[in-house]
């Protein structure tokens, strides 16, 4: 057994700070789930292989399984739920619910912080950049398709938003039931 | 005109989902709340001479040890639901802890309820068990010679054993101009779900167990209550939504340790397992070993399959009967043979428990007979579409059990669509690579064993506001097992799906819908919503007859409303007619049932006539990318394509078919599941593979609608059968484009080097 000692610590999760006494190998994931009550981080493997446990921490997305809760003292994390009321982050939830992005749903919150945190950094991805940005999460229902025509649906809508639509480049970038539904965004049905 | 059938309607589940809402197995706590550990075997095949548990007890926040001893019964045959007893050819043990001996690594002997997962884990490293370690059986050959130990003390080593006896393959293959000959593994599986095994148990004011656990089958509540020896009422299975499941949560996983724990200890308690120990001591995909014989004319016509299957069936026989029964129906694959001769074993060994997994025995056969097909084409110089098109079931002919298959067939079509799909092949992009194609075809069928008497039931209750909720004790997988039935009932009733609420998996307040396996909820819960729905249906129009003064032929149901088809002016509100109904004492609910096709028993290993309901038929092709110096490989294109008889919701089906075809990509290419006297070596998504986003192209789906199927409107289940063909198809695309012929998967690149060597070896001489 590892040793264990008391750690207090308080860390804004969020949007509020929750104070909480960890043990010294207690990782972020622990206290978002056990303490801080988050459960939409889900935990598939512990080890850093499946990025269900994604969330933004300090800025960046990261496996919070891989992050120490004593490190997050005095840090600021989001998962999912904090994430709600960004327009991106509603696009990026939108478009995964219409393209079928979602099957048992397990990997999901991990896939849609990762999918947000890519297009905060790349707001007009390739499908190949899609992909290298999820690649860290894991997901066994969907073959992956759905998920990157979400991501491609969420970014036009954005992009769109944003005033800063190529529509030539977009059409090109999706496909399938992801382009049919961008024309009628674009077309102003949505 | 459809309301809701055909229409990529979003799942009622996504909803929640995308939200974070949805309290998967491990996300509940209930207050007061202990913690269970298992503590499980070192050795994979042991005698246990001494278990002591004193010191574990005495440690402070220890509630409960629990060993062999302590449970009232503690060995048991599986049943999933299934009111038949279909005899030990057909069934398998099921014990919950191991007593005097251990048969595979990570067998559970003792059990620990504490108040915190560290201090439960301590407890388990406080028990002492003297092991006398047996050697092993890890080899089904070596298990099947006479004279070798028994794995299990009441079971001999050939579990199962299976026949097909159709026509004379003796004479026929003494006739075929051709003969091909092949041997052929395959491997491991392990169904990665991303949410490991869980579970929560609480025991209620009166006695009742209740487990909150995420399975596949609520039915195993009458398993539970018979380890406990109490009534089949007194346990409760409240199904979560399942974070994936693909046959993994079918058997059995941490819901008999849950309600012997929250029972001994009154307390509730959560058992959840790491991933280490999910990848180590859950149950598999069978490996088989198969040796197939083909026997063709000139002109392509296969006269005579034969081929003898030995599947590893572990160390607990668990659905290992059922799998191999699916892979010797499936030998000859969707093909017509006169002559066909199968012998089929699975036998015991001291590794890892094989049950479920998507696609049940199908992919294993599969994999031999396509390469099979392969190797034919290019023995015979026929195309690959061409030969398989020349013997391709059709309605009227018979399966290798000599059932006639009197359904209409696409299998010709499907293949086709997909063959041509790829086009021509590009340039390779540079002289290093070889581009080649492949073809994989293929049957899966859907709904149970004929003979096990499936049935499902589901309720609908209307509500004055026009909105209705519907019961079904439906596990959702996510493959829109629960969704599909609030569009069915929409379909029928005008309905508002989001006006819907659905109820599932509660083994005592949903009506038991059967499990979320063999491809059947669909084909079975669906037929059974569709009743209920009808029956509803029925009484609105008739009402609607009366108040409008129109017949009921002429009638028809739009969203939230019924109106006359000649003078549409003439219609009724929803609300309005069902206060109408429910003023007037009518009932406003309606339980169904749907039962499938009954058979009997097998009367022996001889196995003839009708064995499942139905099959699915489809076909994949890919273009792969080899690099002849690393025998690295690149799949840029999939393209799949089956007849899924009506797909009552294209997005849904499209997300089946991509995701078991990158299941199945994964089986033959990248899952190297690597196992050494009995212990699994890659016990981590970082040692054991599944595909990642990076790995796999976007699966090209071509859906055919044939609209025979036995589900609602004419729909074929589609759950299983994208897991069949892909492996063949890819390794076949290998060979075509290198010369490389894999018979074991999966294929990695070092195989494909091997080979690429061996040619070099020959050429260069």
């Amino acid at each position: 057994m590892e040793i264990q000692s008391d750690v207090k610590v308080k860390i804004r999760v969020n949007g509020t700070a929750v104070s909480a006494t960890v043990q010294a190998g207690d990782s972020l994931l622990d206290f978002l789930r056990n303490q801080a009550r988050a459960t939409d981080v889900k935990c598939g493997c512990n080890q850093g292989d499946c990025g269900t446990c994604t969330v933004i921490y300090d800025g960046k997305a990261v496996k919070s399984c891989l992050v120490l809760a004593a490190q997050a003292d005095g840090k600021e994390v989001r998962s999912l739920r904090g994430l709600m009321e960004d327009p991106l982050m509603q696009s990026l939830q939108n478009a995964f619910v219409e393209c079928g992005a979602v099957q048992c749903g397990f990997c999901t919150p991990g896939m849609l912080v990762a999918s947000w945190s890519l297009l905060q950094e790349n707001s007009n991805p390739t499908r190949g950049e899609m992909r290298q940005g999820i690649s860290g999460n894991l997901c066994r229902c969907t073959g992956y398709k759905k998920i990157i025509d979400a991501i491609s649906l969420a970014a036009a809508q954005h992009v769109v938003t944003d005033g800063t639509a190529n529509l030539a480049d977009l059409a090109d970038r999706l496909d399938g039931q992801a382009q049919a539904k961008a024309n009628y965004l674009l077309l102003g049905g949505g | 005109m459809s309301i809701t059938i055909g229409k990529g309607i979003p799942k009622v589940d996504a909803k929640h989902k995308v939200r974070g809402d949805t309290i998967y197995a491990d996300d509940y706590s209930v207050p007061g709340m202990l913690y269970g550990k298992v503590l499980r075997s070192r050795y994979p095949a042991a005698r246990i001479l001494a278990l002591r548990t004193a010191r574990a007890e005495h440690l402070e926040g220890v509630y409960a040890v629990i060993t062999a001893k302590d449970v009232p019964h503690n060995e048991l045959t599986a049943r999933f639901g299934q009111s038949t007893s279909v005899g030990v050819q057909f069934e398998g043990v099921y014990r919950v802890l191991a007593d005097e001996e251990v048969r595979y690594f990570g067998e559970p002997i003792a059990l620990v309820a504490a108040e915190s997962p560290e201090l439960a884990e301590q407890a388990c490293e406080m028990i002492e068990v003297e092991y006398q370690p047996l050697e092993g059986i890890f080899d089904p050959m070596t298990a099947m010679e006479p004279g070798v130990r028994q794995v299990a003390e009441k079971q001999r080593n050939i579990a199962s054993h299976f026949k097909i006896r159709k026509g004379n393959v003796e004479e026929a293959f003494a006739h075929a101009d051709v003969i091909v000959e092949g041997t052929y593994q395959v491997p491991y599986q392990d169904h990665a779900y991303l949410e490991p095994e869980s579970g929560v148990a609480w025991v209620d004011e009166d006695g009742t167990i209740n487990i909150r656990v995420s399975s596949q089958v609520i039915e195993h509540f009458r398993e539970v209550a018979e380890v406990l020896n109490l009534p089949h009422s007194r346990v409760r299975y409240l199904g979560t939504w399942i974070g994936g499941g693909f046959g993994g949560k079918e058997d059995i996983t941490v819901e008999s340790f849950l309600a012997l724990l929250a029972w001994k200890t009154r307390r509730p308690v959560k058992l959840t397992y790491t991933r280490a120990e999910s990848l180590l001591t859950h149950s598999k995909r069978h490996p088989f070993f198969m040796e197939y014989k083909t026997g063709a004319t000139q002109d392509g016509r296969i006269v005579a399959v034969q081929a003898r299957l030995i599947s590893d069936a572990g160390s607990y026989s668990a659905l290992s009967p059922w799998v191999l029964l699916y892979a010797t129906v499936n030998a000859a694959g969707p093909y017509h043979v006169d002559n066909v001769w199968v012998d089929s074993y699975a036998v015991m060994t001291n590794t890892p428990i094989t049950s479920a997994f998507r696609g049940f025995g199908a992919p294993q056969v599969n994999f031999a007979y396509e390469s099979q097909m392969d190797e034919l084409s290019r023995r015979l110089g026929i195309d690959p579409l061409e030969l398989r098109q020349r013997n391709f079931l059709r309605q009227g002919d018979s399966l290798d059990t000599g059932w006639v298959y009197d359904r209409p067939v696409a299998i010709s079509e499907a293949a086709e669509k997909a063959w041509y799909a790829l086009g021509p092949k590009p340039a390779p992009a540079n002289p290093q690579v070889a581009i080649g194609h492949g073809l994989g075809a293929g049957m899966c069928s859907y709904g149970r064993l004929t003979f096990l008497h499936d049935t499902s039931r589901s309720y609908i209750k209307l509500e004055l506001d026009g909105s209705a909720v519907i019961r079904c004790g439906v596990p959702d997988l996510g493959g829109g097992q629960g969704h599909i039935l609030c569009q069915i009932a929409a379909e029928e009733l005008g309905l508002a799906i989001e006006r819907i609420k659905l109820y599932i998996t509660d083994s005592q307040l949903t009506p038991l819908a059967g499990t979320t396996t063999a491809t059947r909820q669909l084909y079975m819960s669906g037929n059974a919503t569709l009743k209920a729905a009808r029956v509803l249906r029925t009484r609105m129009l008739e009402k609607a007859s009366g108040m409008l003064g129109v017949p009921v032929e002429d009638l028809e149901v739009q969203p939230g409303k019924v109106l006359s088809k000649s003078q549409p002016e003439k219609s009724i509100g929803l609300v309005p007619l069902v206060n109408r109904m429910s003023t007037e004492g009518e009932e406003l609910f309606v339980e169904s049932q749907f039962n499938a096709p009954f058979t009997s028993i097998p009367a022996n290993e001889v196995i003839e006539g009708q064995i499942h309901p139905d099959y699915t038929f489809g076909a994949y092709a890919v273009e792969v990318e080899v690099n002849r110096e690393t025998g690295a490989l690149r799949v840029p294109r999939i393209v799949a394509c089956f007849d899924v008889g009506k797909a009552l919701n294209p997005v849904i089906v499209e997300g089946q078919i991509e995701g078991g075809g990158i299941q199945g990509f994964g089986y033959a290419l990248t899952e190297d599941m690597k196992i050494e006297k009995g212990i699994i070596q890659t016990p981590s998504f970082a040692e054991y593979l599944i595909p990642t986003a990076v790995d796999v192209p976007d699966l090209e789906t071509i859906l055919l609608e044939s609209e025979t199927g036995l589900g609602p409107y004419g729909a074929k289940g589609i759950g299983e059968p994208p897991m069949v063909s892909i492996a063949p198809a890819l390794t076949n695309a290998i060979y075509d484009a290198v010369g490389v012929r894999i018979t074991s998967l999966p294929a990695t690149p070092e195989k494909i080097l091997m080979g690429l060597l061996r040619h070099v070896e020959k050429e260069g001489g």
